[in-house]
């Protein structure tokens, strides 16, 4: 098996694109990648994207985006792991450049979340759950999480107000990058007021509803000195899983697809927590960020709050999260936020994320992006090379 | 319209009917077609007895489209006695009354309506145990 690294990074501002369809920014985001690593094809395209057909009418992505990109007649196919699909299709990429049967992969995570209505992507959204048995009962994709939230609470003897610290952290480092959602700072009396979506689920809890789309470039690590683009060690892209249904979990609040996942990139790489330097967590709800925090290891079960406080999740702290806004801040376009961690990890590794949110001395990031409510998790390492 | 799924689904919406298996015994809910625990193949259909206890809930606002009219409404997670964990909305209750722990049984409810002229589909709900 070949080692693998990142030598491209694209990506689109997340926004409400009105007037930008899938394709463009798929494709924008995929070209300034290459034109990064300086190359003008690649050998394979993985699309990450959960919600084309549902919500653009529009399936089939890989040879649509191949054919837009200009990239007559090479391999692509689109894939799917809901919120996970972005990290997926880096996934798929991995395997493909480390077996030696591709030499260089476009990635590109794309999703277009604004077509419709609110509530038609609340329902879109909502299929990653089980549709037998979750949401014909009613429950939203925010339900699940809050289903989580309100047991943890109950459990660990919380005040809701605790779970502050994560939006609060993720909205001041969204500030400072330009192409967040939110560039705007919020307080803790924000949170505390803000709108209930699921109880105990506030508006200030959830990551937004958006549009976007951002590329990698994988390539055999051995051959990166070919192209132009700084290279970024890919240490370890792990998958794991668990039951998509919450209440078919023994323990809701352990998520074992972020163990398994967790405890394979740590095997792979051989590193461990305490090796990590910075964490994009997948924050699309604060509740995930704790039970992601505590299931990779960083802290022990019913601790991530207190683990948080202690030590600084801020850029100057001793473990930084979220350092471009992570998906509360930066916006959640569903498919392609675990192509957005990637490539914030490895700008933050390059050392090219504007100055008052770049990491000094950090040499290892580590990216967990989470598909459902924890059924499909993929914890991605890099390293500085 | 997903009529076809409602009738598949009848013995578990109006029953709750899951599978037991015949060679370790484990009972789960959703039927599975392979015990979760022992992998066998080997499993017969289980009805549960719709008893339970409140595991966690949450009160919907904002809905997905063919709930929309309906909000706010609860939805909870309850452990069935026979040790199964499974989703339904909780009904006849008001949310300063629910409480984590409390006991919960099984009743046929409205689940929604398709349009003023669509079916009616009907499900399990759970509501607070009645005292006599």
């Amino acid at each position: 098996m070949r080692e693998v690294a990142i030598v491209g990074l694209g990506q689109t501002p997340v926004r409400e694109h009105w007037e930008s369809n899938l394709r463009d920014l798929a494709v924008t985001a995929l070209r300034d990648a290459m034109e990064d690593a300086g190359v003008d094809t690649v050998d394979g395209v993985c699309v990450g994207n959960m919600l084309s057909g549902a919500l653009s009418e529009q399936e089939h992505l890989g040879s649509l985006i191949v054919d837009y990109a200009g990239l007559d007649g090479v391999e692509g196919m689109k894939i799917e792991a809901a919120c996970g699909s972005g990290a997926a299709a880096i996934r798929m990429a991995v395997k493909a450049v480390s077996s030696g049967l591709m030499d260089a992969v476009g990635v590109v995570g794309v999703e277009k979340l604004t077509e419709y209505s609110g509530k038609y992507s609340t329902a879109a959204l909502a299929t990653a759950a089980d549709a037998d048995y979750e949401t014909t009962m009613g429950l939203s994709f925010v339900g699940i999480n809050a289903l989580l939230m309100r047991r943890y609470l109950y459990e660990y003897k919380l005040q809701k107000e605790d779970f502050s610290i994560f939006p609060v952290n993720a909205h001041k480092n969204a500030v400072h990058n330009p192409n967040a959602m939110f560039r705007h700072a919020i307080t803790n009396e924000q949170y505390a007021k803000s709108k209930l979506i699921a109880d105990p689920i506030n508006l200030l809890d959830s990551s937004p509803i958006a549009d976007g789309a951002a590329a990698v470039i994988v390539v055999a690590k051995e051959n990166i000195s070919r192209y132009k683009g700084k290279a970024v060690d890919i240490l370890a892209c792990e998958v794991g899983t668990d039951t998509l249904a919450i209440d078919n979990r023994e323990d809701p609040l352990w998520l074992r697809g972020v163990e398994r996942s967790a405890k394979k990139a740590y095997y792979v790489s051989g590193l461990s927590p305490k090796d990590i330097n910075i964490f994009e967590a997948h924050d699309a709800f604060s509740i995930i960020t704790a039970l992601s925090l505590e299931a990779s290891g960083f802290t022990e079960k019913g601790n991530a709050i207190k683990f948080a406080e202690r030590a600084n999740i801020g850029i100057n702290g001793t473990f930084p999260m979220n350092t471009s806004g992570g998906l509360k801040g930066r916006g959640h376009p569903v498919g392609a936020t675990g192509v957005y961690q990637v490539v914030e990890a490895a700008q933050q590794l390059r050392g090219t994320v504007a100055s008052p949110i770049q990491v000094e001395n950090n040499k290892i990031a580590m990216a967990q992006n989470i598909g459902g409510s924890g059924a499909t998790v993929i914890t991605t390492i890099l390293k500085q090379i | 319209m997903d009529i076809p799924r409602y009738w598949r689904l009848k013995n578990q919406r109006y029953r709750l009917q899951g599978k037991k298996c015949l060679d370790c015994g484990n009972l789960s809910f959703p039927p599975r077609l392979v015990c979760r625990k022992c992998k066998s193949r080997n499993c017969e259909p289980y009805e549960f007895k719709g008893m339970g206890t409140l595991y966690s809930y949450t009160t919907i606002f904002q809905a997905p489209d063919r709930f929309d009219q309906m909000a706010p409404y609860m939805v909870g997670l309850i452990d069935l006695e026979e040790g199964v964990r499974i989703t339904a909305q909780l009904t006849d209750v008001l949310p300063d009354d629910v409480q984590i722990g409390m006991k919960l049984e099984m009743v046929i409810r409205q689940i929604y309506e398709d349009g003023p002229k669509g079916p009616i589909l009907y499900g399990y709900k759970f509501r607070p145990v009645l005292k006599f």
